[in-house]
C-alpha cells in the first residue's frame, strides 16, 4: 500500500513541476497539471478504500534531519476516509478543470495554476496521513498558504487581494491555536509523534485537557469556519477559481473535522466530560441557522455557496457533538450512531457542495458574472449543467432520495435518541436542536429555490445569460461524477454504513453496522428498528411507481396529450424579464420575519416628475444585512491591535543602531535568566 | 407478499378514491354554514375528470421543471401517503421511512411547485412560491416537535409504529396533557400545511390572498388535474395522521377481512367528521394576514415544545 503512495506522490510531484517546465505554452500547461492531477487522485481514491477495508493500520515513515520532525504517516480508517473524500472531489475538480481553465488562459499563469492545484492535493492528503504533529503542522501551513495563492490567483482586482488578505490572517490565527493544542500534548510526552499523544506516560492534568479542547475547538474551527470564527470563508471562497472554491468548501475545510474527530476521539480516546459536547453541538447547531440564514440574503451564487458551507459544516458538528454528549454518559452505541451521522455527511457535503460550486463556475464560465439577477432561463441554454445543478440543490435541501438527505435522517435520529440521557436539561435541548435542523432545512430548501429558479428557470434576465452556451464535455464530466455519486450514495446506505463503521468501531468502541442496517440492509434502522427506520431504495422505486402511476392516470382518464403552447399570463402585457420575481424578491418575506437576526437597512429613495408626485422619474432601492459579527466582534479588535501598533511604533525608530542594541539588550537578558 | 402488495394497492386506491371527496366534503359543509347549497360533494370527481380531458396550455417560458413537477409533486404525495396508516394500524411501507422521511417527502414536493412556480415568468407565481417557502420553514419546526412529543410516549418515530401501539392500547400514559398539546400542534401545522383558512384560502384567485394557487396559476388541463388531486392527497395525509395518530380506535390490527372491512369504514367516518370540523372552521375565522400567520405558527411551535416539557416533567 506504501507503493501506492509513492504513485500518489508521483503523480502530484509531476503534477507541480512539469507545467513549470513547459513555459509558453498554455494549454499544453494546464493539460500535464490536470493528467497528473487525475492520475494522483485517481490512486488516492485507490489507496483510501484499501485502507478503509484493510483490518490494520498501515504505516510508514522517514527521517529527516530536523529534530523532532518525522515524515510519519498512519493509513488507518480515519484518515483513509478522508483521503478517499478528498481523491473524489479531487478527482471531479481535476477533470473539470480541462475545460474551466480555458477561461483562464492569457488572462493569468496557467502553469501556476496548474502546479499550485497540484501541491494543494498533495498536502490536504498529507494533512491526513500525517502521524507526527510537527509534519501535520507542516502539511496544514502548507495547505493554507497553497490555498491562499490560489484564492488570489485573480490578484489584480482589489476585492480579490483583501479576501485573500482576510484568509490568511484568520488561517494563520487557527493554526496559532492548533500550535498551542499541539505544544501542551508534546509538554506532556516531549514528542510529536501521534502515537505518543495517544498513549502519554501520564495523563494530562484536568485543566490541559480543557485547554487542549478549547484550542483544537478554536484552531480547527477558524478552518471549519464555525460561526463566529467563518468571516473568512464567504470572501475566499468566492474570489477563487471554481474548481479551487470546490476543494476548499468541499474538502480543505473537512480537514478541521478530521483533526477535531483525531484530537476528542483518538488522543483523548473518547474520555471527556458531556459538556464538551454540549459546546461542539452548541456551536454546530448556531453556524446551522445563521450559516443557512445569511446564505438566503446573498445573491452572490458562490457567496450563497460558501455560506452553506458553514451551514453544512454545523450539521456535521451537531452529529459529533451529540455523539460526544453520549459518549460522555456511556452510551456507546448512540456515540457511535453520532459520529457516524456526522461522517456521512462529511462524504456527503464534500460531493455535492464541490458539485454546486462546480455548477457555479460552469455559470461563471458561461456567463461572466455572479450576480443570480442576472442569470434566469439557463436550463434551456445549458440542459446538463443544469440537471446538475439541481441534484445538487436536492441532495443539499436534503430531499429524498439524495444522500443529504440519508444523513441530515441520521443527524435528526442521533437527536431523537437523547431521551437515554440522564439529564432532563439535554433531553430537552437535543430535540429543539433537532427543530433547530428542522428550520435548517426548510430554510436550506428555499435557499436553493431561489438559487435554482431564478438561474435557471423562467426567462434570461441579462444579455449575458440570453447567450450562455453549454459549458465543454470536461466540465460537464466532472459534474456528472459528483452527481451520479451524490444519488449513489443516498439510494446505498447499505455499502455506505459498514465503510463508515470500520472508522466508527475504533474510535467509539463499538461496532454498530449490524444494528443500524436492517431487513438485509435494506433499511437503515439506528439501534433499533422499532424506534425508526428509513430505506432511500424503496422510497426512490415508491417515487418512480407512484409517478408512473399519475402517468398512467392522465393517459387512461385524458386520453392523448396534446399541448398548445401560449404566452404566461400578465394581466392582459405582454410579460418582460423585468417583471419576474426578483431573488431579492423572493426572500422578502424571511427577511422580514427574522429582522432580528438580520437587522436589515433598507433604503428607498424617489424621484418624482415635477408635474406630479404620482409619477416617480427614478427610484433608487439599497438594502444591506447588519454584518453582526464584523461590526460587534472583528471590528472592535482590529481597532485594538491598530491602536497598540500605533503605540508600540515608538520603539520602532528606524535607526539600525538603536535595533543592534534592543538585540544586545536582549541577549544580555536572557543570559541572566539562564543563570 | 401477495398480501403485501394487495394492501398497498388498496392504501393507494383508497387515498386516491376517497381525497376528492373530502374537498367536495368541506367545501358542502361551508356553503351549509353560509346559508347556501352548494355543489354536490362529488363535484371534485367531475372537476378532476372534466380537467384530464381538457388541451393543457403551457407557457413559452417553461423548461420541463414545469411539466415534470405535477408528477413530482403527484409521486411524491402519494408515496408520502404510503407511509401513513389508513384503514389498517401496520403499513406494509413501515418500514420505508418513518416520520422525518414523510416530512422530507412533502418538502420535496413543496420543492418542485416553488420551482414551477417561478418557471413560468410571472410575478404571481414567484409570490406563490416566496410565500410558500415562509409557511414551510414555520411549520416544519413545529411539526417535528409535535411528533417528537408523542414518539416518546410510544417509543417509535414510524408513523405506522405509534398508530398499532395505541390502538392496541400499549404504552399509554395516564396524562394525556402532552398528546393534546402535539395534537393541536399538529393540527395547526395540518391546516398551513394543506392551505386552508385561516393560513391561506383554497377558494380564491386574488392575487392579494392567494399562496398555494398562486403556484398553480399557470397550470391548466391534466397537469393542474394532477397537482389538485395532489392537494387533496395531502389533505387525507395530514387527516390521516391526525386521526389515526390520536384516535386509533376502530383501525384494522389484523389483516382479516372484517377487520379490513370495519377498519375502512371506521376510517372513512372519522376522515370525514375531521373534514366536516376544517370546514367548520373555515367559516368561523377569516383569513389572516400573512405576516400575522407567524404568530399562529409560533403558538404551534410552543404547543409542541410545552408537550415535550410536559412529558419529561410528568415522567420524572
Amino acid at each position: 500500500m506504501l507503493n501506492l503512495l509513492w504513485l500518489l506522490l508521483g503523480g502530484y510531484g509531476v503534477g507541480i513541476l512539469l507545467p513549470l517546465c513547459l513555459s509558453g505554452r498554455p494549454g499544453l500547461q494546464q493539460l500535464t497539471s490536470n493528467v497528473a492531477a487525475i492520475v494522483g487522485t485517481s490512486t488516492g481514491v485507490i489507496l483510501g478504500l484499501l485502507g478503509l477495508t484493510s483490518s490494520e493500520p498501515v504505516t510508514g515513515s522517514l527521517a529527516s534531519t530536523i529534530p523532532l520532525l518525522t515524515f510519519a504517516v498512519r493509513l488507518d480508517p480515519l484518515a483513509a476516509f478522508f483521503v478517499l473524500t478528498i481523491s473524489l472531489v479531487g478527482l471531479a475538480a481535476s477533470i473539470y478543470a480541462i475545460g474551466y481553465l480555458q477561461h483562464f488562459e492569457g488572462r493569468t499563469s496557467t502553469a501556476a495554476i496548474g502546479s499550485l492545484f497540484n501541491a494543494f492535493l498533495l498536502c490536504m492528503t498529507f494533512v491526513v496521513l500525517a502521524d507526527n504533529a510537527f509534519f501535520f503542522l507542516l502539511a496544514w501551513e502548507l495547505m493554507s498558504l497553497l490555498s491562499y495563492f490560489l484564492v488570489v490567483t485573480e490578484h489584480e482586482k482589489a476585492e480579490v487581494r483583501y479576501a485573500g488578505l482576510f484568509y490568511l490572517i484568520m488561517t494563520h490565527i487557527g493554526t496559532a491555536f492548533i500550535v498551542v493544542a499541539f505544544l501542551i500534548f508534546f509538554q506532556g510526552t516531549w514528542s510529536f509523534s501521534f502515537e505518543a499523544f495517544r498513549h502519554p506516560a501520564q495523563p494530562l492534568p484536568e485543566g490541559m485537557k480543557t485547554l487542549v479542547f478549547l484550542m483544537a475547538l478554536l484552531g480547527f474551527g477558524t478552518k471549519a469556519g464555525i460561526i463566529p470564527l467563518h468571516v473568512w470563508l464567504p470572501y475566499a471562497h468566492t474570489v477563487a477559481p471554481s474548481h479551487v472554491s470546490a476543494l476548499m468548501s468541499g474538502v480543505m475545510i473537512k480537514t478541521a473535522i478530521y483533526g477535531l474527530i483525531r484530537v476528542y476521539f483518538d488522543f483523548f480516546g473518547g474520555q471527556f466530560p458531556w459538556w464538551w459536547g454540549f459546546t461542539v453541538l452548541l456551536l454546530g447547531t448556531t453556524s446551522a441557522l445563521l450559516g443557512v440564514m445569511y446564505a438566503l440574503m446573498e445573491h452572490d451564487l458562490k457567496r450563497l455557496l460558501a455560506f452553506h458551507s458553514v451551514e453544512n459544516i454545523g450539521i456535521i458538528l451537531m452529529g459529533l457533538g451529540a455523539g460526544m454528549i453520549f459518549q460522555a454518559y456511556g452510551l456507546r452505541e448512540l456515540a457511535a450512531l453520532g459520529l457516524l451521522a456526522g461522517l456521512y455527511h462529511t462524504i456527503n457535503h464534500a460531493l455535492f457542495k464541490a458539485l454546486l460550486f462546480l455548477g457555479a463556475g460552469s455559470l461563471l464560465y458561461a456567463t461572466h458574472t455572479r450576480n443570480m439577477e442576472e442569470y434566469g432561463g439557463l436550463l434551456r441554454r445549458m440542459p446538463w449543467t443544469g440537471i446538475f445543478f439541481l441534484i445538487g440543490a436536492m441532495s443539499i435541501s436534503a430531499l429524498p432520495p439524495t444522500n443529504g438527505f440519508v444523513s441530515e435522517w441520521l443527524v435528526f435520529q442521533t437527536l431523537f435518541l437523547s431521551f437515554q440521557i440522564p439529564t432532563v436539561f439535554l433531553k430537552l435541548m437535543l430535540p429543539i436542536a433537532a427543530a433547530i435542523l428542522a428550520l435548517t432545512g426548510v430554510l436550506a430548501l428555499t435557499c436553493f429555490a431561489k438559487a435554482f429558479g431564478i438561474s435557471f428557470l423562467a426567462q434570461p434576465r441579462s444579455t449575458h445569460a440570453r447567450h450562455a452556451e453549454e459549458v465543454p464535455v470536461s466540465m460537464r464530466m466532472g459534474m456528472g461524477i459528483l452527481a451520479a455519486l451524490c444519488v449513489a450514495l443516498g439510494v446505498a446506505p447499505i455499502v455506505v454504513v459498514p465503510l463508515l463503521d470500520q472508522i466508527v468501531a475504533p474510535l467509539a468502541g463499538i461496532s454498530i453496522a449490524s444494528k443500524v442496517l436492517a431487513i438485509d440492509g435494506w433499511a437503515l434502522a439506528p439501534v433499533n428498528v422499532e424506534f425508526s427506520s428509513l430505506s432511500t431504495p424503496v422510497l426512490a422505486l415508491l417515487l418512480v411507481a407512484s409517478a408512473i402511476l399519475g402517468l398512467g392516470l392522465a393517459v387512461v382518464l385524458g386520453g392523448r396529450l396534446t399541448t398548445r403552447r401560449s404566452k404566461s399570463w400578465g394581466c392582459g402585457i405582454t410579460l418582460t424579464p423585468r417583471m419576474e420575481y426578483t431573488a431579492t424578491g423572493f426572500v422578502q418575506p424571511i427577511k422580514r420575519v427574522f429582522s432580528t437576526i438580520y437587522q436589515p437597512t433598507v433604503k428607498l429613495e424617489t424621484e418624482f416628475l415635477a408635474e406630479s408626485r404620482y409619477f416617480s422619474k427614478r427610484r433608487h432601492f439599497e438594502f444591506h444585512i447588519e454584518p453582526i459579527f464584523e461590526k460587534y466582534l472583528y471590528d472592535p479588535l482590529v481597532a485594538f491591535f491598530g491602536t497598540l501598533a500605533d503605540r508600540l511604533k515608538v520603539i520602532q525608530a528606524g535607526s539600525l543602531h538603536l535595533y543592534l542594541t534592543y538585540m544586545f539588550v536582549t541577549l544580555i537578558a536572557l543570559l541572566l535568566l539562564a543563570v | 407478499m401477495l398480501h403485501t402488495i394487495a394492501l398497498i394497492v388498496t392504501q393507494t386506491a383508497v387515498l386516491l378514491a376517497f381525497s376528492p371527496f373530502l374537498i367536495g366534503l368541506i367545501r358542502k359543509v361551508k356553503a351549509r354554514l353560509q346559508l347556501r347549497r352548494g355543489a354536490s360533494v362529488l363535484q371534485p370527481y367531475a372537476d378532476l375528470a372534466k380537467l384530464f380531458h381538457k388541451q393543457p396550455v403551457i407557457s413559452t417560458t417553461t423548461s420541463w421543471i414545469f411539466t415534470a413537477t405535477p408528477y413530482i409533486v403527484f409521486a411524491s404525495i402519494l408515496t408520502a401517503g404510503l407511509l401513513v396508516p389508513t384503514f389498517i394500524s401496520q403499513t406494509p411501507m413501515n418500514f420505508a421511512g418513518n416520520i422525518i422521511a414523510l416530512v422530507y417527502l412533502l418538502a420535496l414536493s413543496t420543492f418542485f411547485l416553488m420551482l414551477a412556480g417561478l418557471d413560468a415568468g410571472s410575478a404571481f407565481g414567484g409570490m406563490g412560491s416566496s410565500r410558500e417557502a415562509i409557511l414551510a420553514s414555520l411549520t416544519e419546526p413545529a411539526m417535528m416537535l409535535a411528533i417528537f412529543a408523542i414518539a416518546l410516549t410510544n417509543g417509535s418515530t414510524n408513523v405506522s409504529t405509534i398508530v398499532h401501539k395505541t390502538a392496541l392500547l400499549e404504552g399509554i400514559v395516564t396524562d394525556p396533557s402532552p398528546h393534546l398539546m402535539a395534537l393541536a400542534a399538529l393540527f395547526i401545522v395540518a391546516l398551513a400545511e394543506t392551505g386552508r383558512v385561516p393560513v391561506d384560502n383554497p377558494a380564491t384567485h386574488l392575487e392579494l390572498t392567494m399562496i398555494h394557487e398562486a403556484m398553480l396559476l399557470e397550470y391548466s388541463g391534466r397537469y393542474l388535474a394532477l397537482l389538485e388531486w395532489a392537494a387533496g392527497l395531502k389533505l387525507a395525509v395530514f387527516l390521516s395522521l391526525i386521526v389515526n395518530v390520536f384516535a386509533p380506535w376502530g383501525i384494522a390490527t389484523t389483516v382479516t377481512p372484517t377487520a379490513i372491512g370495519i377498519g375502512l369504514l371506521v376510517y372513512v367516518v372519522k376522515t370525514a367528521a375531521l373534514a366536516v370540523f376544517i370546514g367548520v372552521i373555515e367559516c368561523m375565522f377569516a383569513k389572516l394576514r400573512l405576516f400575522r400567520v407567524t404568530d399562529l405558527l409560533g403558538v404551534a411551535f410552543i404547543l409542541a415544545l410545552l408537550g415535550l416539557l410536559f412529558f419529561y416533567i410528568l415522567r420524572s
